[in-house]
């Protein structure tokens, strides 16, 4: 019986904190990707827009996406979004999550790719959203990287886990 | 070891075709995925029907979504239509990610649940949540466009078992 779902790699982010999660030499050998993240970052605010980059390229990329805070929905066209992230003013001890599904990453087409993420906080504003991205490159994805959209630092305990999809 | 997402089947267009149809889909899972990377030439809406043996053609159907384009949102209902009709819009000759969650697909004392989540990095981005009035497992599944547009080479479906324990 085929089994999927295997986990590729997975990163805890230690004291100090990290300027970024890298994800290299990723194999070729499986249909699709799927990134789960659980982000805080030093930004002193509630939320923090996670960036993503695709062997090491910050550039081609193109994205829609919507979101709600609680007390209205919004759209945008911000691209190389990777989800939210909890800013480091959020509720102590709470993560923002995100799930990133790239379907045939290793295949000759573009690469699109579909963000699930929210940022959850003990405030009256938090973020949900969906995201849908398109890295126009026709190379197969071998490296992922998550940085923090003004740069600040991935905070303590921030985890990452990157998993292959077999279609057979 | 447990297993889980299990792949069922997957399907790979090699050229241009109005539909795809996931059939004999067995009901030994508890929920079903579908993952759909596709694009079009042109096109309106992806819809799919679901069924046991065949696909459910009567109004059993309805549906909620909202999506945004990045400069609005907008929200619709559809109830006692033939069809799911899952908000992704198939207009964008971009390549678009669909993925559909069929919660309890086998479970024959309740209505079937469908949740939908749909992209393009050129059109819409969105959520949507469908309900098929019926309590007969799906074991085929159905999609295509309202207006029958075709699905390009290189489209590919893939259907994934996942099993509660």
């Amino acid at each position: 019986m085929a089994t999927t779902f295997t986990k590729i790699a997975d990163v805890t982010v230690g004291s100090g904190g990290a300027a970024s999660i890298d994800f290299s030499s990723i194999p070729s050998t499986y249909t699709d990707l799927v990134l789960n993240l659980s982000i805080r970052t030093s930004k002193s605010s509630v939320a923090e827009n996670m960036f993503l980059q695709f062997n090491g390229s910050a550039s081609s990329f193109t994205a829609r996406w919507i979101f709600g805070d609680g007390s209205g929905l919004g759209t945008s066209t911000t691209g190389r979004i990777a989800g939210f992230g909890d800013g480091n003013t959020a509720t102590a001890n709470t993560f923002g999550n995100t799930s990133i599904y790239i379907p045939n990453y290793a295949g000759s087409n573009n690469k699109s790719y579909l963000v699930d993420t929210v940022q959850e906080s003990n405030a009256s504003t938090s973020y949900a959203g969906l995201m849908a991205g398109l890295w126009s490159n026709t190379a197969a994805i071998n490296q992922i990287t998550i940085t923090a959209e003004t740069s600040s630092n991935i905070l303590q305990y921030s985890t990452a886990t990157l998993y292959g999809v077999n279609n057979a | 070891m447990a297993s889980t997402y299990e792949p069922i089947a997957t399907y790979t267009v090699t050229s241009a075709q109005a539909n795809y149809t996931f059939t004999s889909i067995p009901s030994t899972y508890t929920d079903l995925v579908l993952v759909m990377e596709a694009s079009f030439l042109s096109g309106t809406n992806l819809l799919a029907q679901v069924g046991n043996g065949s696909v459910d053609t009567g109004n059993n159907y309805s549906s909620t979504y909202f999506r945004g384009d990045g400069s609005s949102n907008s929200s619709s209902r559809q109830t006692n239509v033939p069809y799911i009709y899952t908000g992704a819009d198939t207009t964008s000759t971009g390549r678009e990610v669909w993925i559909l969650n069929f919660q309890n697909y086998a479970d024959t004392s309740i209505y079937k649940s469908i949740l939908s989540r749909f992209g393009s990095s050129s059109y819409f981005v969105g959520l949507g949540t469908a309900l098929w009035r019926s309590t007969s497992t799906i074991n085929t599944i159905k999609l295509y466009d309202y207006n029958g547009n075709n699905f390009q080479a290189g489209s590919t479906f893939t259907l994934y078992g996942i099993k509660a324990a």
